[in-house]
């Protein structure tokens, strides 16, 4: 009897932590709670609903379904290492865990263990490099490439000139709210604007040092990498100041509806990058709302469908398996090692052809990784935020980042990093 | 060099202000520290719940909507109604009278007699469980709070020093609002304590449990007030703060904020809550105008404990904490 019920009991936990061994793995480290919940949830929802509507519409991927295990972190440095290290033995296929710190403490891991990292818009700038960062890929942009697109744009609005013009970076007091000053002190030197850098302490609350500074300096743009709260103080802050919005841009992670809502109208003209589209409009959306939402499958309530986290989350699943279908379709099988689709990754043809396969036309930019091309394209969008509609628009193109700035400051940070860790150089 | 005094006043100004708001928080901390030698780690989490509570009844959300809607499978999400923020904001009240009784009696109530580092860590568990039952109850998402408070510059301030200094002073009037029911609300928690009967029981309880039960007064009525008062400064630091950054959950660590405005005025003063807080603003805001930009900026966290550090040396008890003398 005792035995019975131990093997039950096996069974059970066995059925509600593990997933069938022939799954495809993708576990979504996700924040749900905590401080950044409002941010983690949408993100986690998109990601979480793309693998659900393959699971339901096509029955996974080359026939295989995917698990999606979720686990907690809490935007949590420790949490988030515990949650690789609890999930890595179901045979992972990659790791998306939303967070820069997280992101910093599993690349020596996931090079150690063989899995893949996807940190796409996060994490560390130069593991574009995949001659050095084998078991890393961020495209289809970086903080690096993010800087650059703003200054470029900036340009764009000044006649390609900004000699004179003084440029304040609000940034989150952080190792990601540091990573785009080394750039943009780069292009300071460049197309001669100022560069003035302003810390704000996370979590961010209290902001009124920076913003008065801001009002003595009067910069004629403010660039801001914050995250959570930081995002919406400084939004109103700038409100408050009477900051023109429509020159304060936000890097990706300071561009949601979370981060102009706080504020009303007073945000209105806000802008931010993107490297994806936003909104309900694709034609995907009716397919998830056939199989997912309809189905009662949905991750969350279904309120944040469209919303740019959401879209950003699905974007990840997007690529993710789109890596695990070239691995697929490179080895001839459909259950997939964790070795083979990092092959997937590195040999990801993503053409606008296929996106529109997809029912997400024009939703992101074509991505050709190679060996070392582990960072993409380089290519954000400006969005502007219309209060009153509440919702964010697209205007300007794509914009590619200045490589000859960047591919000098990539190739020294990753060749340092491989002198400390005793790398050799791939792709040779 | 004057350009930079007018800036340097600005900041100070500014720090006065700042103070003030965080004067908000610590005042919950003294309010229950003074009546039960507690230090309530979960004052923070009671703004939070308190501010989630007051915009859920403003817009007639569905409480728990997210629990039943998974349920049920159910689309619940609104009442279709809109409260008056008045109206809203008094029934907030009545939601966290409602809480002090449910925390008396289930935690506090079981706890008499017990050491005050028990009591404290029941009230780490209670801000872990007040942070997760507030967003089963009213979402995890970032929610607008607008109770109708004035916000962004006060302009008659920017043109009145615009025309003595010739540059304009920035002062924000939602900080204005919050230095106005600051001080009605320490001149009031003040009266209160000092001139009427629960204030005086509230002392006596403060004093000596044993002593004030022994003369008739009760302990758990006292209880239950105090922590109503301290859930009613919870809202209204709630409604502040959370008219700035929207009502979400990294709210709850304002808290951190009060920490150096406590150590500095003293964990039983009213007053020095106060005046606490106006130290540490603007202690803060002119370190980091005049030092901040030599060392990087972002000083403002670690300073404000610095600052309180460099008061206790010399009064260990803060500026209007009582000295504690124990004969061995």
């Amino acid at each position: 009897m005792k035995k019975s019920f131990a093997a039950l009991a096996a069974a059970a936990m066995l059925a509600t932590t593990v997933p069938a061994m022939a799954d495809l793995t993708v576990p979504n480290l996700s924040y749900r709670t905590g401080s950044y919940a409002a941010n983690g949830i949408p993100y986690a929802d998109g990601f979480a609903d793309y693998f659900t509507l393959l699971n339901e519409r096509d029955g996974g991927i080359g026939g295989e379904k995917v698990a999606v295990p979720e686990c907690e972190t809490a935007y949590n440095t420790e949490k988030g290492v515990e949650c690789y290290e609890s999930t890595k033995g179901q045979a992972a296929l990659a790791y998306n865990p939303l967070s820069t710190g997280i992101t910093y403490q599993l690349i020596p891991k996931v090079t150690a263990d063989h899995h893949v990292l996807y940190t796409p818009g996060y994490g560390r700038t130069s593991s574009a490099n995949g001659a050095v960062f084998e078991w890393v890929f961020n495209y289809p942009a970086n903080y690096w490439d993010g800087a650059s697109v703003a200054v470029k744009y900036m340009l764009s609005q000044n006649g390609d000139d900004l000699k004179g013009k003084k440029v304040a970076l609000v940034y989150h007091n952080s190792a990601y709210g540091k990573e785009p000053i080394r750039t943009l002190e780069e292009l300071a030197k460049k197309h001669g604007f100022e560069l003035v850098t302003i810390a704000v302490d996370p979590p961010g609350q209290e902001q009124k040092s920076q913003w008065l500074q801001i009002r003595r300096e009067k910069p004629d743009y403010v660039l801001m990498w914050g995250w959570g709260v930081m995002n919406q103080v400084a939004i109103q802050e700038a409100v408050n100041i009477k900051f023109p919005m429509d020159h304060m841009i936000g890097v990706w992670w300071s561009g949601s509806e979370n981060d102009v809502g706080p504020a009303g109208e007073g945000a209105n003209g806000y802008k931010a990058l993107s490297f994806h589209g936003v909104g309900s409009d694709y034609p995907i959306y009716a397919d998830l709302k056939k199989y997912v939402f309809d189905a009662g499958k949905a991750a969350g309530a279904g309120d944040n469908l469209g919303n740019v986290l959401y879209s950003r989350g699905m974007y990840a699943a997007m690529i993710i398996s789109e890596a695990i279908k070239t691995a697929q379709e490179k080895t001839g099988h459909a259950a997939v090692t964790p070795e083979e689709v990092r092959d997937g990754f590195e040999n990801l043809n993503l053409t606008e052809a296929r996106l529109t396969e997809l029912g997400l036309p024009g939703f992101a930019q074509e991505i050709h990784a190679t060996c070392a091309d582990h960072g993409g394209p380089g290519t954000a969008m400006i969005l502007q935020w219309d209060a009153a509609a509440k919702k964010w628009s697209a205007v300007s193109d794509w914009i590619e980042a200045d490589k000859d700035v960047l591919d000098p400051l990539i190739a020294e940070d990753s060749a340092a990093f491989a002198k400390e860790g005793g790398i050799a150089e791939r792709c040779k | 060099m004057l350009d930079q005094l007018t800036y340097a006043s600005e900041a100070a100004l500014n720090g006065l202000m700042a103070g003030v708001m965080y004067s908000l928080v610590a005042l919950g901390f003294v309010l229950i520290y003074k009546s039960s030698g507690v230090f309530n780690y979960a004052q923070g989490v009671m703004a939070l719940f308190a501010a989630l509570t007051l915009v859920g009844i403003q817009k007639g959300q569905v409480p728990f909507a997210h629990l039943i809607n998974a349920v049920t499978g159910g689309h619940l999400e609104t009442f279709g109604w809109q409260v008056p923020a008045v109206l809203a904001i008094l029934l907030t009240i009545v939601v966290m009278i409602g809480m002090a009784i449910v925390i008396e009696t289930l935690v506090l109530k079981h706890l008499v007699n017990q050491a005050p580092i028990i009591l404290f860590m029941a009230t780490i568990g209670l801000a872990y469980f007040l942070e997760g039952f507030g967003d089963v109850m009213w979402g995890a998402d970032i929610k607008t709070l607008d109770v109708g408070l004035p916000q962004g510059i006060n302009e008659t301030i920017e043109s009145v020093t615009d025309t003595w200094f010739g540059y304009g002073f920035f002062i924000d009037n939602l900080d204005i609002v919050a230095a106005i029911v600051s001080v009605a609300l320490v001149t009031a928690l003040t009266l209160f304590s000092q001139y009427s009967k629960q204030g005086r029981a509230l002392r006596a309880v403060a004093d000596d449990h044993q002593a004030a039960l022994s003369v008739g007064i009760s302990l758990r009525f006292i209880w239950v007030l105090v922590w109503s008062i301290a859930g009613f400064v919870a809202l209204v630091a709630g409604i502040m703060w959370g008219s700035k950054s929207g009502v979400q959950f990294s709210l709850s660590m304002i808290a951190l904020k009060a920490l150096p405005v406590l150590m500095l005025g003293g964990f039983t003063s009213i007053p020095g809550a106060i005046v606490g807080g106006l130290i540490i603003g603007m202690g803060e805001k002119l370190f980091e105008f005049f030092v901040g930009p030599l060392i990087g900026g972002a000083t403002e966290n670690w300073f404000a404990y610095v600052l309180a550090l460099f008061f206790l040396v010399f009064r260990p008890q803060g500026l209007f904490g009582e000295r504690i003398i124990e004969r061995v």
